[in-house]
Protein backbone atom coordinates (compact mmCIF):
# COMPACT_ATOMS: atom_id res chain seq x y z
CA UNK A 1 0.00 0.00 0.00
CA UNK A 2 1.71 3.49 -0.80
CA UNK A 3 1.93 5.91 1.84
CA UNK A 4 -0.72 7.65 0.77
CA UNK A 5 -3.34 5.49 0.86
CA UNK A 6 -2.23 4.31 4.21
CA UNK A 7 -2.97 7.33 5.44
CA UNK A 8 -6.34 7.62 3.79
CA UNK A 9 -7.17 4.44 5.66
CA UNK A 10 -5.96 5.47 9.01
CA UNK A 11 -8.04 8.78 8.52
CA UNK A 12 -11.05 6.72 7.40
CA UNK A 13 -10.98 4.39 10.44
CA UNK A 14 -9.82 6.89 13.05
CA UNK A 15 -13.20 8.92 13.04
CA UNK A 16 -14.87 6.55 14.94
CA UNK A 17 -12.24 6.88 17.66
CA UNK A 18 -12.04 10.65 16.71
CA UNK A 19 -16.14 11.02 17.54
CA UNK A 20 -15.55 9.34 20.69
CA UNK A 21 -12.75 11.96 21.49
CA UNK A 22 -14.77 14.77 21.04
CA UNK A 23 -17.09 14.41 23.28
CA UNK A 24 -14.52 13.09 25.95
CA UNK A 25 -13.07 16.58 25.12
CA UNK A 26 -16.20 18.13 25.69
CA UNK A 27 -16.35 16.98 29.22
CA UNK A 28 -12.54 17.87 29.49
CA UNK A 29 -13.20 21.50 28.62
CA UNK A 30 -16.54 21.97 30.92
CA UNK A 31 -14.40 20.65 33.62
CA UNK A 32 -11.09 23.23 33.26
CA UNK A 33 -14.02 26.22 32.76
CA UNK A 34 -15.43 24.87 36.34
CA UNK A 35 -11.40 24.33 37.90
CA UNK A 36 -11.06 28.12 36.66
CA UNK A 37 -8.13 27.52 34.34
CA UNK A 38 -9.29 30.25 31.76
CA UNK A 39 -9.85 29.39 27.89
CA UNK A 40 -6.17 29.39 26.35
CA UNK A 41 -4.53 26.62 29.00
CA UNK A 42 -6.81 23.92 27.91
CA UNK A 43 -6.98 24.76 24.90
CA UNK A 44 -2.95 25.35 24.59
CA UNK A 45 -2.86 21.89 26.46
CA UNK A 46 -4.66 20.03 24.31
CA UNK A 47 -3.08 20.92 21.36
CA UNK A 48 0.61 20.48 22.41
CA UNK A 49 -0.15 17.32 24.93
CA UNK A 50 -2.89 16.08 22.89
CA UNK A 51 -3.27 13.20 25.85
CA UNK A 52 -6.53 12.95 27.67
CA UNK A 53 -6.39 10.98 30.69
CA UNK A 54 -3.34 13.16 31.93
CA UNK A 55 -5.04 16.00 30.88
CA UNK A 56 -7.88 14.79 33.27
CA UNK A 57 -5.57 13.54 35.76
CA UNK A 58 -3.53 17.16 36.20
CA UNK A 59 -6.84 18.74 36.53
CA UNK A 60 -8.06 16.71 39.22
CA UNK A 61 -4.44 16.84 41.06
CA UNK A 62 -3.35 20.39 40.79
CA UNK A 63 -6.62 21.39 42.38
CA UNK A 64 -5.63 19.55 45.86
CA UNK A 65 -2.12 19.10 46.18
CA UNK A 66 1.14 20.01 45.46
CA UNK A 67 2.45 20.77 41.93
CA UNK A 68 4.91 18.27 41.75
CA UNK A 69 2.79 15.75 42.41
CA UNK A 70 0.33 16.64 40.57
CA UNK A 71 2.72 16.58 37.62
CA UNK A 72 4.43 13.41 38.48
CA UNK A 73 1.00 11.12 38.94
CA UNK A 74 -0.12 12.54 35.52
CA UNK A 75 3.14 11.65 33.84
CA UNK A 76 2.69 8.48 34.97
CA UNK A 77 -0.85 7.72 33.76
CA UNK A 78 1.71 7.97 30.42
CA UNK A 79 3.83 6.12 30.77
CA UNK A 80 2.44 2.98 28.85
CA UNK A 81 3.54 5.94 25.86
CA UNK A 82 7.04 4.76 26.64
CA UNK A 83 6.35 0.93 25.86
CA UNK A 84 4.70 1.66 22.67
CA UNK A 85 6.91 3.77 21.51
CA UNK A 86 9.64 0.73 22.26
CA UNK A 87 7.52 -1.58 20.11
CA UNK A 88 6.64 1.26 17.74
CA UNK A 89 10.67 1.99 16.66
CA UNK A 90 11.24 -1.11 14.26
CA UNK A 91 7.98 -0.15 11.76
CA UNK A 92 9.41 3.77 11.51
CA UNK A 93 12.02 4.87 9.66
CA UNK A 94 14.71 7.52 9.04
CA UNK A 95 16.71 9.66 11.37
CA UNK A 96 16.73 9.39 15.17
CA UNK A 97 14.97 12.97 15.06
CA UNK A 98 12.63 11.94 11.74
CA UNK A 99 11.18 8.56 14.14
CA UNK A 100 10.86 10.38 16.95
CA UNK A 101 8.45 13.18 15.45
CA UNK A 102 6.63 10.36 13.49
CA UNK A 103 6.26 8.40 17.22
CA UNK A 104 4.38 11.73 18.41
CA UNK A 105 1.15 10.55 16.51
CA UNK A 106 0.89 7.82 18.99
CA UNK A 107 -2.76 7.34 20.80
CA UNK A 108 -4.19 4.29 21.79
CA UNK A 109 -6.71 3.94 19.31
CA UNK A 110 -4.25 4.80 16.87
CA UNK A 111 -1.15 2.58 17.85
CA UNK A 112 -3.78 -1.04 17.39
CA UNK A 113 -5.21 0.32 14.02
CA UNK A 114 -1.90 0.72 12.82
CA UNK A 115 -0.93 -2.78 13.96
CA UNK A 116 -0.33 -5.18 11.10
CA UNK A 117 0.34 -7.87 13.08
CA UNK A 118 3.46 -9.76 14.42
CA UNK A 119 4.46 -6.65 15.92
CA UNK A 120 4.60 -4.61 12.58
CA UNK A 121 3.10 -1.35 12.63
CA UNK A 122 2.28 0.58 9.75
CA UNK A 123 3.75 4.80 10.26
CA UNK A 124 1.90 6.43 7.73
CA UNK A 125 -2.02 4.83 8.89
CA UNK A 126 -0.82 5.69 12.59
CA UNK A 127 -0.44 9.18 11.64
CA UNK A 128 -3.81 9.47 9.35
CA UNK A 129 -5.40 7.59 12.41
CA UNK A 130 -4.26 10.36 14.86
CA UNK A 131 -4.90 13.47 12.47
CA UNK A 132 -8.97 13.59 13.05
CA UNK A 133 -8.66 12.59 17.07
CA UNK A 134 -6.54 15.82 17.65
CA UNK A 135 -8.87 18.08 15.55
CA UNK A 136 -11.22 16.28 17.25
CA UNK A 137 -9.78 16.56 21.15
CA UNK A 138 -8.93 20.65 19.90
CA UNK A 139 -11.99 21.11 18.91
CA UNK A 140 -13.99 19.34 21.75
CA UNK A 141 -11.86 20.83 24.13
CA UNK A 142 -12.48 24.74 22.96
CA UNK A 143 -16.66 24.18 22.47
CA UNK A 144 -16.49 22.29 26.09
CA UNK A 145 -14.87 25.62 27.64
CA UNK A 146 -17.79 27.72 25.88
CA UNK A 147 -20.43 25.66 26.27
CA UNK A 148 -19.75 23.97 29.56
CA UNK A 149 -22.02 21.04 29.24
CA UNK A 150 -23.01 19.65 32.66
CA UNK A 151 -21.87 16.17 33.41
CA UNK A 152 -24.96 14.90 34.48
CA UNK A 153 -25.94 15.60 30.56
CA UNK A 154 -22.82 13.17 28.95
CA UNK A 155 -23.38 10.33 31.65
CA UNK A 156 -27.68 10.30 30.82
CA UNK A 157 -26.35 10.02 27.30
CA UNK A 158 -24.53 7.05 27.80
CA UNK A 159 -20.93 8.94 26.35
CA UNK A 160 -18.69 7.13 29.21
CA UNK A 161 -19.43 4.16 27.05
CA UNK A 162 -18.19 5.10 24.39
CA UNK A 163 -14.45 4.97 25.35
CA UNK A 164 -14.33 1.60 26.84
CA UNK A 165 -16.89 0.26 23.91
CA UNK A 166 -14.17 1.58 21.43
CA UNK A 167 -11.03 -0.10 23.22
CA UNK A 168 -13.39 -3.78 23.83
CA UNK A 169 -14.37 -3.60 20.29
CA UNK A 170 -10.36 -3.15 18.88
CA UNK A 171 -9.53 -5.47 21.53
CA UNK A 172 -12.08 -7.91 19.93
CA UNK A 173 -10.20 -7.63 16.27
CA UNK A 174 -6.85 -8.17 17.68
CA UNK A 175 -7.85 -11.48 19.50
CA UNK A 176 -9.72 -12.86 16.68
CA UNK A 177 -6.11 -12.70 14.73
CA UNK A 178 -4.02 -14.89 17.49
CA UNK A 179 -4.73 -17.40 19.71
CA UNK A 180 -1.75 -15.54 21.96
CA UNK A 181 -3.58 -12.36 21.64
CA UNK A 182 -6.69 -13.72 24.18
CA UNK A 183 -4.30 -14.57 26.87
CA UNK A 184 -2.27 -12.10 26.73
CA UNK A 185 -5.30 -10.18 26.98
CA UNK A 186 -6.69 -11.61 29.07
CA UNK A 187 -3.57 -11.75 31.86
CA UNK A 188 -3.48 -7.92 30.91
CA UNK A 189 -7.29 -7.58 32.17
CA UNK A 190 -6.46 -8.94 35.09
CA UNK A 191 -3.72 -7.59 36.51
CA UNK A 192 -4.79 -4.20 35.39
CA UNK A 193 -7.78 -5.28 37.68
CA UNK A 194 -6.54 -6.47 40.71
CA UNK A 195 -3.70 -3.37 40.36
CA UNK A 196 -6.69 -1.15 40.55
CA UNK A 197 -7.65 -2.17 43.93
CA UNK A 198 -4.46 -0.88 45.48
CA UNK A 199 -2.84 1.70 43.12
CA UNK A 200 -3.82 4.05 40.73
CA UNK A 201 -4.86 3.99 37.31
CA UNK A 202 -1.67 4.84 35.71
CA UNK A 203 0.39 1.78 37.03
CA UNK A 204 -2.55 -0.50 37.08
CA UNK A 205 -2.09 0.17 32.85
CA UNK A 206 1.42 -0.21 32.78
CA UNK A 207 1.54 -3.11 34.79
CA UNK A 208 -1.60 -4.57 32.55
CA UNK A 209 0.85 -4.64 29.58
CA UNK A 210 3.13 -7.12 30.91
CA UNK A 211 -0.06 -9.57 29.87
CA UNK A 212 2.04 -9.68 26.77
CA UNK A 213 5.18 -10.94 28.80
CA UNK A 214 2.68 -14.14 29.56
CA UNK A 215 1.27 -14.57 25.84
CA UNK A 216 4.18 -14.71 23.89
CA UNK A 217 5.95 -16.84 27.12
CA UNK A 218 3.07 -19.54 26.31
CA UNK A 219 4.30 -19.28 22.77
CA UNK A 220 1.66 -17.46 21.34
CA UNK A 221 3.49 -15.40 18.77
CA UNK A 222 0.93 -12.93 17.24
CA UNK A 223 0.46 -14.53 13.75
CA UNK A 224 3.08 -13.44 11.02
CA UNK A 225 0.52 -12.40 8.14
CA UNK A 226 2.45 -9.28 7.89
CA UNK A 227 1.91 -8.74 3.87
CA UNK A 228 -1.46 -8.92 4.61
CA UNK A 229 -3.27 -5.84 3.20
CA UNK A 230 -6.33 -4.37 4.90
CA UNK A 231 -7.88 -5.46 7.43
CA UNK B 1 1.62 30.66 35.95
CA UNK B 2 1.57 27.83 38.07
CA UNK B 3 -1.24 25.80 35.77
CA UNK B 4 1.14 26.92 32.80
CA UNK B 5 3.98 25.45 34.32
CA UNK B 6 2.61 22.70 35.14
CA UNK B 7 0.86 21.92 31.99
CA UNK B 8 3.96 22.80 30.09
CA UNK B 9 5.87 20.05 32.03
CA UNK B 10 3.62 17.09 31.60
CA UNK B 11 3.50 18.00 27.90
CA UNK B 12 7.21 17.87 27.32
CA UNK B 13 7.35 14.86 29.54
CA UNK B 14 4.69 13.16 26.98
CA UNK B 15 6.73 14.23 24.10
CA UNK B 16 9.78 12.86 25.43
CA UNK B 17 8.25 9.26 26.38
CA UNK B 18 6.07 8.71 22.74
CA UNK B 19 9.87 9.36 21.92
CA UNK B 20 11.39 7.21 23.80
CA UNK B 21 11.40 4.25 21.72
CA UNK B 22 13.32 5.94 18.62
CA UNK B 23 15.81 8.37 21.12
CA UNK B 24 16.76 4.71 23.30
CA UNK B 25 16.98 2.49 19.80
CA UNK B 26 17.93 5.00 17.06
CA UNK B 27 17.68 2.41 14.20
CA UNK B 28 19.15 -1.01 16.02
CA UNK B 29 15.87 -3.48 15.87
CA UNK B 30 14.29 -5.24 18.26
CA UNK B 31 15.60 -8.93 19.35
CA UNK B 32 13.26 -11.29 18.09
CA UNK B 33 11.74 -12.38 21.36
CA UNK B 34 11.17 -8.85 22.31
CA UNK B 35 9.00 -8.55 18.81
CA UNK B 36 6.74 -11.22 20.18
CA UNK B 37 6.02 -9.51 22.81
CA UNK B 38 5.36 -6.77 21.21
CA UNK B 39 2.92 -8.49 18.89
CA UNK B 40 0.85 -8.60 21.73
CA UNK B 41 1.25 -5.50 22.91
CA UNK B 42 -1.21 -3.73 21.57
CA UNK B 43 -4.56 -6.50 22.61
CA UNK B 44 -3.39 -6.31 25.99
CA UNK B 45 -3.44 -2.64 26.30
CA UNK B 46 -6.86 -2.74 25.38
CA UNK B 47 -7.50 -5.29 27.90
CA UNK B 48 -6.42 -3.31 30.36
CA UNK B 49 -7.67 0.05 29.43
CA UNK B 50 -11.02 -1.49 29.23
CA UNK B 51 -10.53 -2.56 32.87
CA UNK B 52 -9.21 0.46 33.52
CA UNK B 53 -11.76 2.72 32.19
CA UNK B 54 -14.87 0.53 33.88
CA UNK B 55 -13.44 0.33 36.90
CA UNK B 56 -12.43 3.85 37.84
CA UNK B 57 -9.39 4.59 40.05
CA UNK B 58 -9.73 1.60 43.32
CA UNK B 59 -12.77 0.51 41.37
CA UNK B 60 -15.22 3.33 42.55
CA UNK B 61 -16.37 3.95 39.16
CA UNK B 62 -18.38 0.60 38.45
CA UNK B 63 -21.51 1.16 37.14
CA UNK B 64 -23.54 -1.68 36.10
CA UNK B 65 -25.43 0.40 33.79
CA UNK B 66 -21.93 1.45 31.78
CA UNK B 67 -20.99 -2.26 32.23
CA UNK B 68 -24.47 -3.36 29.96
CA UNK B 69 -23.68 -1.09 27.53
CA UNK B 70 -20.64 -2.47 26.91
CA UNK B 71 -21.13 -5.55 27.25
CA UNK B 72 -23.90 -4.71 24.57
CA UNK B 73 -21.91 -2.97 22.25
CA UNK B 74 -19.48 -6.22 22.05
CA UNK B 75 -22.22 -8.53 21.29
CA UNK B 76 -23.21 -6.16 18.43
CA UNK B 77 -19.53 -6.36 17.13
CA UNK B 78 -19.61 -9.50 17.67
CA UNK B 79 -22.82 -10.39 15.54
CA UNK B 80 -21.40 -8.95 12.78
CA UNK B 81 -22.28 -4.78 13.41
CA UNK B 82 -20.06 -1.90 11.99
CA UNK B 83 -17.76 -0.60 14.59
CA UNK B 84 -19.15 2.49 15.41
CA UNK B 85 -23.01 1.16 15.42
CA UNK B 86 -22.07 -0.99 18.14
CA UNK B 87 -20.60 1.83 19.86
CA UNK B 88 -23.39 3.92 19.35
CA UNK B 89 -25.76 0.44 20.48
CA UNK B 90 -23.61 0.57 23.91
CA UNK B 91 -24.35 4.06 24.70
CA UNK B 92 -28.03 3.89 23.52
CA UNK B 93 -28.79 0.59 25.88
CA UNK B 94 -26.82 3.17 28.99
CA UNK B 95 -28.32 5.97 28.23
CA UNK B 96 -31.93 3.90 28.48
CA UNK B 97 -31.15 2.08 31.80
CA UNK B 98 -30.50 5.39 33.12
CA UNK B 99 -33.50 6.48 32.46
CA UNK B 100 -35.71 4.73 34.40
Amino acid sequence: MTVRASFASGVRDGTGPAAATFVLALSYGAAAAQAGWGFWAPVTFSMLAFTGAAQFALLTTLASGSAVAAVSSSVLINARYIVMSVALNDSLRGSRLRRALQAQALADPSFVLAHRGGGRFDAPRLVGATAPQWLCWVTGTAVGLLAQPSPGLLEALGADVVFPAFFLLLAMDEVRRSPGALLAAACGAVIAGALLLVTEPGYALLAGTAGALVGAAHGGSAHADDSEGDR
Amino acid sequence: MRIWLSLAAVTVATWLMKAAGPLALGDRPLPPAVRTVVGLMAPTLLAALVVVEVGGPGWSGLDWRQLVGVAAAGVVRWRGGPLPAAVIAGAVVTALLRLS
